[in-house]
């Protein structure tokens, strides 16, 4: 992949779908060629990052079913308790020795909605023609990650995705960010559901207090970056502002237990200095306004600019590139669609040579598109991810996964064992050398495909393909 | 595990179907309940290392340290005054002392280039050329076979998450799914860090770090795998035992059942051998035990109908006649077809044997084929499952009119 493939402009195009969006479907070679096109247009579509299911729950449904589910399971072990108590007290008079053996109750319902949500996800990323708009979703939907392994959060991981990132990928990130902020999966998950103004109604009345986290996040990761100025005193003031950002109680409302609100009783009062600037209490309003504040910041669009470049381009992606893309997002006051134009019609954006290793996700969905393979159930693609270290919606902590290659060196192994659980599965009936070429075109190096043609079957060429370094790399 | 699979609604439109208009009208007379297993081994068997020829004069020459002979501590084990059974295959030699296998050598598809793939489409579909069909002989066959007013006479077995192509086609197939896949193998892993040598270093030392963890954990020492030069490290043999194992059990206990499809298929990888082949105590070795294992599984899970039972096995191509210069051997012609099963007039070599002098060699290379394996294979289902002979020439191997089917072998 040397230079002069660089300047082909068909290789180019190559480069480019799986730089930023993902490889040809099996039996489609349309995009092949004019990919900028292609992305382009997806970005102007304005459903493209739309998941279009009347199945799936919104947030505040999901967490009112998941309550009723816990109550109804709570009631029924209550009563299979007293009944096998009263059972044994018969069984013991009877003389009988036999037992009954508690039911396995399954999988609950919280995990039920996940694996739907996770199915949609799937599908959607296997039917999506580019790409682009796609993998934009990931990008923002690990920026402002969420873990299922947060108490209430699995329930909600699906809905969070498809209400507060899918709408804005190509909309304003101040958009993005209220939505973030404001919804109850974040708002569980980094603990400002329960945070309280010390002053406040509650607080006064409770002795309960503030939590620090959302506050320090928005700030440290999510807007302007680490270390760019902000002291412990606007994290603290900042808190303060978004007291009250809740949720409603489950237990108090069977028709809007669950979604937002904002809470009075438990704001903090007053007016309250954040890096500079005094809002004055407004309520809600007033953490709104910090949002606006920050996301207008040039520490925010470099911060968001050096993300996108190194998420897409290359671990340490040229200067120039993040300029490029840090001045258009303060240009347009954040336009996410014209970030993204920005982001694919750069020249730097296109030059590099892959260096950067394919994420778990990415590399297991890019798979399953070259071979046309439609799973009929979600669970070992997401048994895959969990082994290749990216389980998903399940972040360790909020600063996302890795967008560093080295990261991910270490899965290398792990990937070839799932490389070869898919060839097994469908490598007989594909031709190997085929689906290399729709997906390579000229960038498969000559290396490659004597190693495919040499394969003792079509699965082993199969693998190797998924394996080889132009699969991995991107 | 099982899903029924009937591909019969996919293939609407394609040649298969005329299958359909030769279905005999009357079941033939004077058969048992036979079954019928074809074992297809992928990536070309090397004949010569599994059933030497010991009594030919240039066999020594040819192979050299690597020839098998009847000496040593790693003695063949001889099947007559001629050939010899690699030791790795204790079994199959006491099955053959029993007359119940039967080995046919120099034999060959009709496939004469050097491809995998095109070799294993033409051994699988049983037509002259690649890429003729999306079906296999072994299902098209069920058409011939006599329904005699039993359910699933027609359906075929097949262990797999994809069925072998000779089990494909109109005939539905039951498919047996194994609770667990082989992991990639030994082979796999060593092209794949060749590969990354030649296009991504950095790519080939982390899959051979890993490799080498592997071989720590998996409790292959230091110092055991340097006092074995000839082992690669970490070879997942007891894996792939079970593997061939497990779907041999799960084949012989479905095909033994009264209500049983009648004919089956499994598909065992890993038999490309260019490299440090090891026939005697490596990776060579290591799978034909293993496949002996897979015959003895097969043996007990058939239980009675052992007695009435043929298995095949067979594979694309054989292996060039010397060795090369990385103590294996590559893609060849002529190679053995091993046939086992107590409905066979068994304990004989079938082979019309050429010869390794050079001039015998196909290419000054190959051993050189002096049997088709349509005949073989024509002859069992001719004569164990009393396929016609219209049929076998005209649907199960288009285009062998002139291949007779080789008489006499149940």
């Amino acid at each position: 992949m040397g230079l002069e493939m660089a300047r082909d402009p068909r290789a180019q195009s190559i480069v480019a779908l799986h730089r930023f969006g993902l490889p040809s479907k099996l039996g489609s070679t349309d995009l092949i060629g004019d990919t900028r096109s292609a992305m382009l247009a997806e970005l102007d579509k304005s459903d493209a990052a739309l998941i279009k299911n009347d199945d799936l729950l919104s947030s505040g449904e999901a967490a009112r079913a998941a309550f009723d589910f816990r109550q109804e399971r709570k009631a029924a072990r209550l009563a299979a308790n007293a009944q096998s108590g009263a059972e044994k007290q018969q069984a013991k008079e009877a003389g009988s020795s036999e037992e009954k053996q508690p039911g396995n109750p399954g999988p609950g319902l919280p995990q039920q909605i996940y694996l739907e949500e996770s199915k949609a996800r799937l599908e959607s990323a296997l039917a999506a023609d580019a790409g682009f708009v796609e993998r934009l979703v990931w990008f923002w939907s690990n920026h402002f990650c969420i873990s299922a392994d947060k108490g209430g959060v699995r329930p909600l991981c699906g809905a969070y995705e498809r209400e507060a990132i899918r709408p804005h990928v190509t909309g304003k990130f101040s958009d993005m960010l209220l939505a973030v902020e404001s919804h109850p999966a974040m708002l569980l998950y980094l603990d400002n559901a329960r945070s309280i103004g010390p002053n406040s109604f509650a607080g006064l009345r409770r002795g309960k207090g503030l939590n620090e986290n959302l506050a320090r996040e928005i700030l440290e990761l999510h807007t302007l970056g680490v270390r760019t100025g902000y002291s412990q005193d606007d994290v603290t003031n900042f808190a303060k502002v978004i007291t009250g950002w809740s949720i409603v109680p489950l237990r108090q409302s069977p028709d809007h237990g669950g979604e937002f609100t904002f809470n009075p009783r438990m704001h903090e009062p007053g007016t309250h200095r954040v890096i500079g600037n005094d809002y004055e209490d407004r309520g809600f309003e007033q953490g709104h306004a910090v949002l606006l504040t920050l996301s207008k910041s040039p520490a925010t669009a470099n911060h968001i600019a050096l993300k996108l470049a190194s998420h897409f381009v290359a671990d340490d992606p040229p200067r120039s590139l993040v300029a490029r893309l840090a001045s258009r997002f303060l240009d347009t006051k954040g336009d996410l669609k014209e970030v993204s134009k920005a982001l694919i019609t750069a020249p730097e954006a296109w030059d590099p040579a892959p260096t950067k290793l394919r994420r778990p996700s990415d590399w297991v969905v890019s798979s399953l598109r070259v071979c046309g393979v439609k799973p009929p159930d979600v669970r070992p693609i997401l048994q895959a991810q969990n082994l290749l270290g990216e389980p998903l919606w399940r972040v360790p902590a909020p600063n996302g996964f890795s967008d560093n290659s080295t990261a991910w060196m270490d899965g290398l192994g792990q990937r070839l064992d799932i490389a070869n659980q898919i060839s097994r599965r469908v490598g007989d009936t594909l031709d190997p050398a085929a689906i290399a070429q729709n997906t390579f075109g000229p960038l498969l190096s000559n290396e490659t495909k004597e190693a495919l043609s040499r394969a003792e079957s079509r699965s082993q060429a199969l693998a190797l393909l998924l394996m080889s370094s132009e699969f991995q790399r991107r | 595990m099982i899903h029924q699979s009937n591909r019969r609604e996919l293939l609407l439109g394609s040649g298969a179907l005329f299958a359909w208009a030769y279905l005999p009208r009357v079941a033939q007379a004077e058969c048992r309940d036979p079954r019928f297993l074809v074992i297809v081994l992928r990536g070309a068997l090397d004949g010569l290392a599994t059933v030497a020829p010991v009594g030919d004069p240039d066999w020594q020459r040819l192979r050299g340290e690597n020839a098998l002979t009847t000496e040593g501590a790693t003695a063949a084990l001889p099947l007559d005054s001629y050939f010899a059974l690699n030791p790795a295959m204790p079994n199959l030699h006491r099955l053959y002392k029993a007359g119940q296998a039967t080995i046919v050598h120099a034999v060959a598809t009709p496939y004469r280039e050097r491809s995998h793939f095109d070799g294993q489409d033409v051994l699988e579909s049983g037509f002259i050329r690649p890429g003729s069909a999306d079906t296999g002989w072994l299902n098209r066959a069920l058409a011939g076979l006599p329904a005699a007013g039993r359910v699933n006479a027609r359906q075929a077995f097949a262990v797999g998450p994809i069925a072998p192509l000779v089990a494909r086609g109109p005939a539905p197939v039951l498919a047996w799914m194994p609770p667990r896949l082989p992991p990639a193998s030994n082979d796999t892993v060593s092209r794949l860090v060749d590969l990354y040598r030649h296009t991504d270093p950095t790519l080939a030392n982390a899959l051979e770090e890993r490799s080498a963890l592997s071989a720590i954990a998996s409790g292959a020492a230091m110092g055991d795998t340097a006092k074995k030069p000839q082992m690669a490290p970490a070879i997942p043999g007891a894996a792939v035992r079970a593997y061939f194992a497990e779907s041999a059990s799960a084949a012989a206990k479905f095909m033994a059942r009264p209500d049983g499809p009648r004919v089956g298929a499994v598909a065992f990888d890993g038999w490309d051998t260019h490299a440090n082949e090891g026939a005697t105590k490596g990776r060579l070795a290591l799978l034909l035990a293993a496949l002996d294992g897979a015959i003895n599984a097969l043996e007990i899970g058939m239980g009675d109908s052992w007695k009435d039972s043929v298995v095949a096995v067979i594979t694309e191509f054989g292996r060039t006649a010397r060795i090369n210069g990385t103590e294996g051997t590559d893609h060849g012609t002529a190679t053995v077809a091993l046939l086992i099963g107590g409905a066979l007039k068994g304990g004989r070599v079938i082979a019309d044997w050429p010869g390794l002098k050079e001039a015998n060699l196909r290419d000054g290379r190959d051993l050189k084929p002096t049997t088709d394996l349509r005949a073989v294979m024509k002859g069992i289902l001719k004569e164990h499952l009393c396929v016609d002979d219209h049929l076998l020439a005209q649907n199960v191997f288009p285009g062998s009119q002139a291949i007779n089917p080789l008489a006499g072998l149940v």
